[in-house]
């Protein structure tokens, strides 16, 4: 019999069980995981570089952009900064609409994560009427701010957009709606007994391991750390309105997943609140194009966590230095830990439970013909046929491949 | 900022140099700068008696002649302890803290990278967050420099 041996297998950073790119070394002892090396930094854009060779207003942009799921959390935590170097006192009225439209980005992020979940456990139909029931709350978004995903709704000194009464009308029913389907979800979660032998003892991190680790959002919560930045360090309306931190002590996958659904009912009850008291008044004050010096730290619980910026202004239109530091870091360091020792078959919805951000965005293309102002939308048919064309005009085809297929 | 004030005093009766460096801007925050050799004495005294047991990030500042390294920590009642220290450009060198912190060593091989500060003590680990064929002598984060200009 040939000696017991255990090796090193690489997943990623190329790897169809990852949705984004990461590396990771693991070495095995069957089907034992004896030990994770991760190596991260595949999608290192050189953001912050970029910052400080752009102005504020366009860094908001640029900053918007580091992830597009939680895409309202980052913006919203460098215009804190950056309004509290510049000492602007910015409008209830503002302050309100942003915490509504945060809260809603957590819905959606959050129902994105459900149907992931049950995704990498086998579990689709989970995800099917999850991602349909999502579309409530993006189309939501849509409406409210103009987009789907990068909803530009913050600007230096407030909102971009206003709420009128008749959008006031449709949050409360779309939250109603969703406060429904998210109802039958917490059943099927605390009920579904294939989802509870499958997320129970799967990924467990301990509160003490979670403490020295640094973990953040759900993943701490769910380790029994009640430690919300919402509510230790308030920001926009927070302060003005009640809700729970939701906690559980399961200290695994399925206390993660019970932790986001409770964070669901919580959040309806936030919109609920602050829909019902927008106070008036105007939602953005001017502010100067140079920030005068000073430096700032600002919080923001993004969906997946603490998300942490940090500002230095110099007097002039643009920053000295941008950080960040987005919660998918701060909770990757834990991961190593829950897979020590566990079944490599784990490791999809272990590092799902996390929910490392990746972007969405999939519809029909708008393109714009150059030297004309035609636009014209095309189908998935005819961009698939595009492509095909494109590629074979570099003398690249497939065609003789596909028929071998057929045949 | 009662909270704020008292942990000032208490960080100035510890450690009397600190006098007049000490900013707290608004409530919850505070900035502080402190020397190189008392740096260490001040982490583990926020840490272990002012209960800031959370290590937010490391930010990394080129400010020219020497680098400034801030050390966010945070307590569970939302105040950020930002501590301050800097070290010349020619020898960039610290000492890692992941005895105190064990979350640090990401946030370390960062300033590596980024401002090619030398952090002493770390293990062996991979990069973060440049890739395998960077040039080991250039620094992306720091001021002198600049990305190619882009092809037209």
């Amino acid at each position: 019999m040939a000696e017991e041996k255990d090796f090193k297998i690489p997943i990623g950073p190329q790897h169809p069980a990852l949705k984004e790119p990461e590396g990771f070394s693991v070495a095995l002892k069957g089907e034992k995981i004896l030990g994770v090396e991760i190596r991260l930094g595949y999608n290192h854009r050189g953001i912050e570089k970029a910052c400080e060779d752009r102005t504020y207003i366009q860094d908001l942009y640029l900053i918007e952009r580091v992830c597009g799921i939680c895409s309202h959390s980052h913006s919203t935590c460098f215009v804190q900064a950056v309004e509290e170097i510049a000492k602007l006192e910015v409008s209830k009225r503002a302050q309100y609409i942003r915490t509504i439209i945060a809260e809603l980005e957590r819905i959606h992020s959050h129902f994105l994560w459900l149907g992931v979940a049950g995704h990498e456990i086998g579990f689709d139909t989970l995800l099917m009427y999850t991602w349909r029931d999502r579309e409530i709350v993006m189309d939501l978004l849509a409406k409210l701010t103009g987009n789907r995903v990068n909803y530009s709704i913050n600007t230096i000194g407030g909102v971009r957009r206003d709420i009128t009464d008749s959008q006031k009308k449709e949050i409360l029913e779309a939250v109603d709606k969703l406060e429904e389907r998210t109802k039958y979800y917490i059943e099927i979660a605390t009920q579904e007994v294939s989802i509870i032998k499958r997320l129970k003892g799967v990924g467990v991190l301990s509160k003490d391991d979670a403490l020295r680790l640094g973990a953040v959002g759900p993943t701490a919560r769910a380790s029994g750390i009640s430690r919300d930045t919402r509510k230790d360090d308030p920001y926009a309306a927070y302060s003005e309105v009640s809700f729970n931190v939701a906690t559980d002590t399961n200290c695994d996958v399925f206390g993660r997943t019970v932790v986001r659904l409770k964070e669901l009912m919580e959040a309806y009850k936030i919109i609920r609140q602050l829909v019902g008291i927008v106070p008036a008044g105007a939602i953005v004050i001017r502010a100067p194009r140079k920030i005068p010096v000073g430096e700032a730290i600002s919080r923001y619980e993004a969906p997946r966590g603490e998300d942490v910026h940090y500002v230095k202004a110099n007097g002039t239109e643009k920053p000295e230095r941008v950080k960040i530091r987005a919660p998918t870091l701060a909770n990757i360091q834990a991961v190593k830990r829950m897979l020590e020792d566990r079944f490599l078959a784990d490791m999809p919805i272990v590092i799902a439970a996390i929910d490392p951000c990746f972007s969405c965005t999939d519809r029909a293309i708008l393109l714009e013909e150059k030297n004309s102002s035609k636009k014209n939308i095309m189908t998935w048919q005819s961009l698939r046929s595009y492509s095909i064309d494109w590629y074979r005009k570099r003398g690249i085809d497939f065609s003789k491949l596909s028929e071998k297929i057929k045949g | 900022m009662p909270i704020e004030q008292d942990i000032q005093n208490k960080l100035v009766v510890s450690f009397s140099s600190l006098d007049g460096k000490i900013n707290i801007p608004r409530p919850r925050r505070i900035f502080l700068e402190v020397e190189n050799n008392i740096f260490t004495q001040v982490l583990e005294y926020s840490m272990r008696t002012l209960s800031f047991s959370i290590l937010c990030t490391i930010t990394g500042l080129d400010e020219g002649e020497r680098f400034g390294v801030i050390y966010h920590l945070a307590n569970t009642e939302g105040i950020v302890l930002s501590i301050k220290i800097t070290i010349p450009r020619e020898n960039p060198q610290l000492n890692t803290i992941i005895a105190y912190f064990a979350n640090a060593q990401i946030y370390e091989r960062e300033l590596m990278d980024l401002f090619g500060i030398k952090v002493q003590g770390l293990p062996a680990g991979n990069r973060y967050p440049l890739s395998d064929d960077w040039p080991k002598d250039v620094f992306p984060l720091r001021k002198d420099w600049k990305p190619a200009p882009k092809n037209k």
